[in-house]
């Protein structure tokens, strides 16, 4: 990737409130395109407020968002989407009453299911769980079968940029390692360029090319995925006594 | 015997048309969670724009009953559609993100409002359609009672099956039907993978009104008279089946409709016709106190 050219997506200064209270005050963050950038922080820290605000929902109420060198902040969260960002957003919010097909012909509203065979055998190559558990509903799959569903939901639409909420939460070893190689592999292969909040701090920041770390609505330090790795606040607050 | 069956036969009928007026509530519900109080008096709109189109055909000379019948239906429910949009843009799209209640007095003044405005436009008088559709086929007789089939409950009870089956089509196979279901799973969920949600909110109202307005229509053709307020009795009790099949369900609404027309039928036939309307309240009561999920309602605990 060049140094200069212009981020995929970037933050400047955005600011955004539930009612009155701050989630973000004032944040910057860039994502280029074709790396996978992590965004790690404390539990309450705003990194899902961070993701949600990309998609306007809670809106920046200051500062600007950039996506592909257009302004979207003001744009309504389905245009957005239209742009070719997708959300596996926090708690997954698999669509709990439709069969795990439908689910995936969801995610591809925005590509007006124009080859919608295709996507549909890329996410299962990926996935072969969802294959079997296709006429099945949502509700009714394993977390990790709903993880890897919201997963696939956000590939449907055949975006350039897509944000992931903690898809390793609550999931066994074997399977983190599933997903986190799926997202290697789309990176590697796919060219697909990935924003990914964890709470696994030194699973991210070893996949990741660079990283974020919030604290309290801001962002507190960043640097490169292995540079973060070896700092030593980030050992302590994130990585001492957790999971390895 | 045979009068039991002579009930069943009007009870399904007019529980076809509570059953297409209960299909407005219940979507509504399941996605905006709001009960839009003004959808009976959509309904009644319905009704009177169906008469209006009767005449306006009557007086260019159209008297083919059923030419005037298939034009007069879909004239109503074009125009009975825009109303319902034009209550949801102007009455409920701007309070969405307000407190709980706002819509909820929006809807009961939008109610207000549609019937002042036909009572003004239209007259307070009841107003008549001479009958249309005549005749009928006696299905058997016994004890001095002749079992009628009439036609115009042919023409209702097909009509209503033919929509309800249109519009579970359009519900569980098409794309706009999938849009509404996720919009009515969740909605934030709905707007990140892209759908329009405020497009398919509009769908939603449009969709109940145009079902409402045909159910004025057929009010109008089964009663032969209107006046500006049908909507509030129609709706309740529309409502109440919705409720008691299940809010929020769409099969629950149906079948709720055609049981709330059977119990006020039987009610009439065999207990008093002057307290029909009550029976239907008391189904209200005891539904909501005994089983406030309905028939086919989920409880509300579903979500991650
Ligand atoms: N819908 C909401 N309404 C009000 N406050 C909220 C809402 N969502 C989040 N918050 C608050 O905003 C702050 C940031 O929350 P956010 O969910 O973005 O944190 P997070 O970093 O994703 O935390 P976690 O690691 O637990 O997922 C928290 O203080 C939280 O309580
Ligand atoms: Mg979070």
């Amino acid at each position: 990737m060049t140094a200069h050219a212009e981020p995929l997506l970037s933050l400047r200064g955005v600011k955004a409130y539930y009612g009155n209270v701050a989630a973000l005050k004032g944040v910057d963050v860039e994502v280029r395109e074709g790396e996978i950038v992590a965004l790690i922080g404390a539990n309450g820290a705003g990194k899902s407020t961070l993701m949600m605000t990309v998609f306007g929902a809670p809106r920046a109420r200051q500062g600007q968002i950039h996506f592909a060198g257009r302004d979207i902040t003001a744009l309504p969260t389905h245009e957005i989407a239209k742009l070719r960002i997708a959300q596996s957003p926090e708690g997954r919010r698999i669509f709990s009453r439709m069969t795990v097909m439908e689910n995936l012909q969801i995610g591809a509203t925005v590509t007006d299911a124009v080859d919608l065979g295709a996507d549909l055998e890329r996410v299962f190559t990926l996935f072969p769980r969802l294959r079997d558990r296709r006429h099945q509903r949502g509700g009714t799959l394993s977390g990790g079968e709903q993880q890897m569903l919201a997963i696939g939901r956000a590939l449907m639409s055949r975006p350039r940029l897509i944000l992931l909420d903690e898809p390793s939460l609550g999931l066994a070893p074997l399977l983190v390692q599933q997903i986190f190689a799926a997202i290697r592999a789309l990176n590697e292969r796919d060219k697909l360029t990935v924003f990914l909040v964890e709470q696994n701090a030194y699973h991210a920041l070893k996949l990741a090319h660079r990283g974020y770390v919030m604290v309290n609505g801001l962002i507190a330090l960043q640097g490169s995925g292995s540079e973060l790795l070896r700092r030593p606040e980030i050992r302590a607050a994130y990585l001492e006594g957790g999971v390895r | 015997m045979e009068y039991f069956v002579q009930q069943l036969i009007n009870g399904i009928t007019l529980g076809s048309i509570y059953g297409l007026i209960a299909i407005g509530y219940t979507m509504v519900y399941g996605i905006v969670g709001m009960i839009n109080f003004a959808h009976g008096d959509i309904f009644m709109v319905g009704a009177f724009l169906a008469l209006i189109a009767f005449l306006v055909l009557v007086a260019l000379g159209i008297s083919t009953v059923p030419l005037a019948l298939f034009i007069v239906l879909l004239v109503s429910m074009a125009l009975t559609a825009l109303y319902g949009w034009t209550v949801e843009r102007i009455a409920y799209r701007p309070l969405r993100h307000s407190f709980r209640l706002a819509p909820l007095i929006s809807a009961i003044g939008m109610s207000i409002v549609l019937q002042n405005y036909v009572q003004v436009a239209q007259g307070a008088r009841v107003k008549p359609l001479p009958p249309l559709v005549h005749g009928g086929y006696t299905l058997f007789e016994g004890n001095d009672f002749a079992v009628r089939l009439s036609n115009i409950q042919i023409i209702i009870i097909i009509t209503t099956i033919a929509l309800m089956t249109g519009f579970s089509f359009l519900v569980a196979r098409t794309r706009l039907g999938r849009n509404m279901r996720a919009c009515e799973q969740d909605l934030k969920m709905a707007a990140l993978v892209g759908i329009d949600v405020d497009r398919t909110i509009s769908l939603t109202f449009v969709i109940g009104a145009a079902l409402a307005s045909v159910a004025g229509l057929m009010f109008l053709l089964y009663y032969g008279v209107v006046d500006f307020f049908i909507g509030f009795l129609a709706g309740v009790k529309a409502f109440t089946a919705a409720v008691l099949g299940g809010i929020g369900s769409l099969p629950g609404a149906m079948i709720g409709g055609i049981l709330i027309g059977l119990i006020e039928t039987m009610w009439s036939a065999y207990f008093s016709i002057e307290y029909k309307d009550v029976a239907a309240f008391a189904i209200l009561i005891i539904v909501l106190i005994f089983l406030p999920t309905g028939l086919l309602g989920r409880p509300e605990v579903e979500k991650v």
